[in-house]
Order: C-alpha cells, then sequence, then structure tokens
C-alpha cells in the first residue's frame, strides 16, 4: 500500500513533484559542476607544479636566501662582460664581431653536493637527486667606428675611439657615426644527474627525438635540448652548441607533457658544474617521500637535520600560483561553493515549503486516514517517503545535469594561464625562469616569470556523485521533515471539521 | 456499548467560549440504531466525534464497553478506531489516487494484514455493496452513490462493533438516499451493528427507532417503535 500510495500520489502531483526536483536537482547539479571544476583546478596546478619539479618530486630543498647585505653580496654574481675596444683593423666599416657568454648559477645560492646524500638519508625520504639551475647570458655584436670630420680651415685628425657616441665636436673637427651594436640572447640550463633520470625536472618531459642521457655520461659534452626551444633556435638531434666555448652536441629534443619546460637544455650534472665553476656544487635536492601523507613531517625533518636549507612542498609552490587559473580556482572554491550552498539551500526551503503546502491540501486525506485507524507514524513515513522520492528524482535529474556541465567544461576546455612564483627578480638583477631550483628563496623567485597556458578539465570524481546523492536524500528529508511535522500535528477531528 | 456522562465540549470562538455539548449523558446499547437530528452548529457531528473517539471531551466520560475513550492515550484510542469504529462521511472523504478496491484497503492496513488477504477482504466488501465490478475504477470514475458504497465498504470492511455515519446521505440525491438507507440498514440487521447516524433528513429521522435530538449542545432522546 505504501508504495502504490506514494507512486500515484506523485504522480497525481507530478508538476509539483517537477518544480520540487528541479529545485534539488538545479543544486545538485551546481554541486557537481563546481567540485569537478574545482577538480579540474587541483588538477591543473598539478600539471604547472609538474611542470616545475617532474613526476614523483614531493619537495625540493634549496639554500636558503641569504639576507641581503647592502647590495654587496649581489654585486659578486652580477655578470660583467669585457670587450677590447680595438680598432677593427680587419674592417674598413667597422670593430670586429665579439662575443662573450658568461654562466651564472641560477639565483646565486648553491648547496655542497653532499647535501644529496644527507637529504636521502632522512627518515621517510625515498629518493632524493640533485640538480643545478644554470643561466647563460650570450653578448654578441661589435663596434662601429665613427669617422671624424675636419672641421674647414684645421688639420686632419683621427677618428674618436669606439664607443664615443653619434658624434662630438673636437677642436677643428667632429666625429659622426659610430657606436656599437649587441645582441643579448638568455636561455635556462638544467644540470641533471644521468645516473637518477627518474626525479626531477626532466621526468615531466619526454624524449620526442633523438635519446636521453645515458649513465655514462656523466660528464660528457651532451644535451638534450627542449622542443620550443630548439624549434626556436633551429636546433635538431646532432646540431652543436656551444657554451662558454665549449661545444655539446644535442643528443635529444624533449617535449613537456604541460605547459613549459624546466630549461632550454639540459646537460649532465658534472658537465654544467664545470660550465659554471661550480665543481660539486648543486641548487636544488628533489626529494621524494616514501609516503605522501607524510610530506610535512619529512619537511620538518630535513629543514631540522639539514641546517641552511629551505624545504618547499608542492603545497607551498600551489600557494604561489597566480594569474587566470589561480582566479578561476578562487572563484570556484569561494563563489562557485557558496552560490552552490545558496541555491541548495534555496531548493531544500522551496522543497519544504510544497511539500508543507500540498499536506495542507491533503487535510481531509490525512485526517479520514487517521478516522480509520492510521497511526501518525505512518502518515509521516508516508509524506516523508514522497518527499524522498521527489529528492532522488532531483538527483538523478542533477546528477544528470552535473554530468553533462562537467562535460561540456571538459568539451569546450577554457585555457586558463598560470603564473607561478611571487614577483620579485634575482638578485643582482639576474632573468627569471629556468627550473625549479629552490624555495620560496630559490624556486619561487627563480620561477617568477614562469607562466603556463593550461586547459581546463572537469573530472567527475565518484565521490561528487555521492554527495550528489546524499544532498539528494537530504534534500528529500528535509523536505519531508517540513510536511511530516504538519501531518503528525494534525488532529482527525480538526482535519475533518476544516473541510466539512 | 457506550455510556456518556455529562460529556461537555467547549470551544473558543475568539474571546468567547462555545458550549458544542453541555453535560450530555447517553446510552447507546450493542446493536441498537440511534439517529441524531438537530439544527446545524447544535453539536450533532461532535457528538459523533465523540463517539468515534476523534475529538476528546472538555469533561465527562465517553466509555466503549466500560473504557474510557476520553482519557485512553492517543496509540490505544487509535488502535480503538482501527479495529471497533467504522466511519462513514458526508462527503465520502476517499483517496482520489487509489481505486475503489485500495480505498476500501486503506481499513485494513492498521491492522496489519497480509496485502493478498487485504485485497480479498476488500473485494468481498465492495461485492457486499453492490461494487464488485468496479473495484479497480478511480473515485472520480464513480458516481456519488458508488463514491458512497465504496466509502460504506471501507467502514465496515475490518468488522467493526460501531458504524458511524455522519450525513451519509447528505450529498446524495433522493433516489440514491433511499438506496444507500436501504444498504445501511441491510448491513446493521445483519453484522449486528451499532448504528449511529447524524441526519438533517427528517424523512429518514422519523423511521428511526430511536431519535436523538441535539440543540444548543443539550440531547433529547425520543424512543418509538420502528416503523
Amino acid at each position: 500500500m505504501f508504495f502504490t500510495y506514494l507512486r500515484r500520489e506523485l504522480r497525481r502531483r507530478r508538476k509539483a513533484a517537477l518544480v520540487v526536483a528541479s529545485g534539488l536537482a538545479l543544486g545538485i547539479a551546481l554541486v557537481i559542476v563546481v567540485s569537478s571544476v574545482s577538480s579540474g583546478m587541483e588538477q591543473a596546478q598539478g600539471k604547472v607544479l609538474q611542470s616545475l619539479y617532474g613526476l614523483g618530486t614531493d619537495m625540493t630543498v634549496t639554500k636558503a636566501a641569504a639576507p641581503a647585505e647592502d647590495g654587496s653580496g649581489q654585486t659578486e654574481g652580477r655578470p660583467r662582460f669585457r670587450f677590447d675596444a680595438t680598432d677593427g683593423e680587419d674592417s674598413d666599416a667597422g670593430g670586429k664581431e665579439q662575443s662573450s657568454d658568461r654562466v651564472m648559477v641560477q639565483g646565486f645560492q648553491t648547496l655542497s653536493a653532499s647535501t644529496v646524500s644527507k637529504v636521502g638519508g632522512q627518515s621517510g625520504v625515498a629518493d632524493a637527486v640533485g640538480g643545478l639551475s644554470l643561466q647563460v647570458m650570450k653578448v654578441n655584436g661589435r663596434f662601429e667606428r665613427g669617422a671624424f670630420e675636419q672641421a674647414p680651415g684645421s688639420a686632419g685628425g683621427r677618428a674618436q675611439p669606439p664607443g664615443g657616441g653619434g658624434g662630438s665636436d673636437q677642436q677643428g673637427g667632429r666625429v659622426r657615426g659610430g657606436g656599437a651594436d649587441f645582441d643579448v640572447d638568455s636561455y635556462s640550463v638544467y644540470g641533471t644527474d644521468v645516473g637518477k633520470l627518474d626525479l626531477g625536472p626532466l621526468t615531466s618531459s619526454k624524449i620526442s627525438k633523438g635519446r636521453t642521457f645515458t649513465g655514462s655520461e656523466a660528464d660528457a659534452k651532451v644535451a638534450v635540448a627542449d622542443a620550443s626551444y630548439a624549434e626556436e633556435k633551429k636546433l635538431s638531434v646532432g646540431d652543436t652548441v656551444t657554451i662558454s666555448g665549449t661545444k655539446i652536441k644535442v643528443v635529444g629534443i624533449a617535449t613537456p607533457d604541460s605547459g613549459d619546460a624546466a630549461a632550454d637544455l639540459y646537460l649532465p650534472l658534472k658537465r654544467a658544474q664545470t660550465l659554471a665553476d661550480s665543481k660539486n656544487k648543486i641548487t636544488t635536492v628533489y626529494v621524494k617521500a616514501a609516503d605522501s601523507q607524510r610530506i610535512d613531517a619529512v619537511k620538518s625533518a630535513i629543514q631540522k637535520n639539514v641546517s641552511g636549507t629551505t624545504v618547499t612542498t608542492s603545497a607551498d609552490l600551489a600557494d604561489t600560483v597566480s594569474g587566470s587559473l589561480s582566479t578561476a580556482s578562487d572563484l570556484a572554491s569561494s563563489v562557485g561553493k557558496w552560490l552552490s550552498v545558496a541555491v541548495l539551500v534555496a531548493a531544500f526551503l522551496v522543497a519544504g515549503l510544497l511539500t508543507s503546502s500540498a499536506v495542507s491540501r491533503r487535510v481531509r486525506e490525512f485526517g479520514t486516514l487517521k478516522a480509520l485507524g492510521w497511526k501518525s507514524g505512518r502518515v509521516t513515513r508516508q509524506v516523508i517517503g514522497e518527499a524522498v522520492v521527489n529528492g532522488l528524482v532531483g538527483g538523478v535529474l542533477g546528477i544528470a545535469a552535473g554530468l553533462g556541465g562537467a562535460y561540456a567544461v571538459t568539451a569546450i576546455s577554457p585555457t586558463l594561464t598560470a603564473e607561478l612564483g611571487s614577483a620579485g627578480g634575482q638578485p643582482g638583477g639576474g632573468t627569471g625562469g629556468g627550473p625549479g631550483g629552490g624555495g620560496p628563496g630559490g624556486a619561487l623567485r627563480e620561477s617568477a616569470s614562469k607562466a603556463l597556458d593550461i586547459s581546463l578539465t572537469a573530472p567527475v570524481s565518484v565521490t561528487a556523485i555521492a554527495l550528489a546523492v546524499g544532498l539528494a536524500v537530504t534534500g528529500g528529508l528535509v523536505a519531508g521533515a517540513f510536511g511530516a511535522l504538519r501531518a503528525s500535528r494534525l488532529r482527525p477531528a480538526d482535519a475533518l471539521r476544516r473541510v466539512e | 456499548m457506550y455510556q456518556l456522562k455529562g460529556v461537555t465540549k467547549q470551544y473558543r470562538r475568539g474571546k468567547e467560549a462555545v458550549d458544542a455539548l453541555a453535560g450530555v449523558d447517553l446510552v447507546i446499547g450493542d446493536g441498537d440504531r440511534l439517529v441524531i437530528q438537530g439544527p446545524t452548529g447544535g453539536g450533532k457531528s461532535t457528538l459523533l466525534q465523540m463517539l468515534g473517539g476523534l475529538d476528546r471531551p472538555t469533561s465527562g466520560t465517553v466509555e466503549l464497553d466500560g473504557v474510557d475513550l476520553a482519557s485512553l492515550p492517543e496509540a490505544r484510542l487509535t488502535k480503538v478506531r482501527a479495529e471497533s469504529i467504522g466511519f462513514v462521511f458526508q462527503s465520502f472523504n476517499l483517496i482520489p489516487t487509489l481505486s475503489a478496491r485500495e480505498n476500501v484497503e486503506t481499513a485494513l492496513v492498521p491492522l496489519g494484514m497480509r496485502a493478498a488477504d487485504r485485497r480479498e477482504r476488500a473485494a468481498e466488501a465492495l461485492a457486499s455493496v453492490g461494487l464488485g465490478e468496479r473495484r479497480s475504477h478511480l473515485p472520480a470514475e464513480l458516481s456519488g452513490g458508488q463514491q458512497q458504497r465504496v466509502a460504506i465498504a471501507r467502514a465496515l470492511v475490518k468488522r467493526p462493533k460501531v458504524l458511524l455515519a455522519d450525513e451519509p446521505t447528505g450529498n446524495l440525491d433522493e433516489s440514491m438516499r433511499d438506496e444507500i438507507m436501504e444498504l445501511l440498514e441491510g448491513l446493521w440487521k445483519e453484522h449486528g451493528l451499532t448504528f449511529v447516524m447524524v441526519t438533517h433528513d427528517s424523512a429518514i429521522a422519523r423511521k428511526a427507532p430511536r431519535l436523538a435530538t441535539i440543540e444548543r449542545g443539550q440531547i433529547k432522546v425520543t424512543e418509538r417503535a420502528e416503523r
């Protein structure tokens, strides 16, 4: 009788039932879409962090940033370029072409290579590998000689020394033309431990052409180039690049799984150390924790036992993500969440009021049933049962709409930009970019200019579906409670008297 | 057997207290047929609700077979209604979404009967009021007289001791009225029920062997030979 009565009543009041179910469906669909978009945001942030850290890295260890000492400590690492102000005897038109490059350590903060074994020995650390982030600045160009023009009536003279500007008045004549034309190129290099290629920034890229390093190439003059950099510089496997006068052969091209690559060129660690004149130095230790649930404990252990270091976890880095990804993430977690809550509360209230109103219209019906000997509990169960079924219908509609919404977001795949790290330059006025080489004092500063485009997806989890079903049942129960309260208070005599 | 002593029922109408029943004493024996008549608002329906355990008096006792319905806890009062009292209402009060048979079954639900037994008993009850063929029809598909027959079947299906009818012919035309009255009287005789009926209809009242007239909460019972 319970189900027959329930089914017939819902069929009779199908318009009202549809209104209640639609309200709940809207709220539930919003919850699913918001939670799936939030989940997509997390995945996008994960991709951003992965591009910086590489797969499997739970945290990085870098040298703690040294306090600024009225600028003197910074000038030490500032690159200096010296050019010979020759007359350019080899050319009639101007000075000979000159080129100079400087290989600098990213952030100018290095750790001893022994830090890797120290970190690796900490409790909860599954694996640790060191890396050296470098920035190469290459200046290439020539000085142009100015031409001296004799003033009328004065004796002939020589041209002004190079660099003298476009022209100046001299006693008895003036120099015209001349100057300097230099091109500055900057790119990032990452020295990777060829013995542990399964950890570190290179893991976030796939070798699309050629090969990666072999274990025997610890100090070899070989490089893997990032695909974008290779395209820009028209590099292919077998070509050579020259860094500080050393010719390096490109053996592979690496394409990042998502976003930008960690570096433009990857070199064996020892070779990178040699080029940067940083023997046994690294900038970053990439750490994989044995248990992803105990990352904070491992971080504390490293900070305590390996002095002078900064430990940065993925969570720390995630806090520094900005750009449209961050904005969208904030929107999803704040506006989206509250909008969902507001719609759900409104839907619950509307469902409750409509159910209560339906009970009011059925006063005679319930009064009659009570007169026939139906207990209040049985009448109440009938009302709640109808409301719960209504809620479940709303849940099914909501889940369908939510899945549709999430599918649409995934199909459209809006592109979001993520900027990693806080703004702020490097000490000594160095450039940004490059692999994550440090914590707040290192990696974040180094990655100040790292901007990635990420396509947003909205994966729907089983948890989101379970949450939707829970909300549907709750909505039904809330609505049923409104009606049930009214029905249970109904006294048969009053009910029958009111309609006579 | 009903025994009412000093039954008073007071309602509040705004600030004014209205006595629907004012110290009613009444005895209704097992198998009696009592017709209650009186002007609108005189207290007829209120008295019927006291007899049916649908309402409690402000003071006094309403005993059914020695049990005071006025002081019975709600759960036990519900049980008495479910087992011993059948109701027939003026406007039939059928559930619009349930078929004739399902409506009759609603009276058996509180008795905890198996669904198959309920269906069988409901079908029998409908057959006894001449609606065996229309058991699958919804109330809206039945005439007023047929709906009242369904209501009567619903009242009697649980085989109650008492049948209380509140203006059972009030919504019916004359020919239908006679038909329903004939049916009710036949069932009363057949089942040996205690039958109490409220009516406005003087034609029905005239035929009653025992007539109670209520006016301003006061009752006056007239005994006469059945016609």
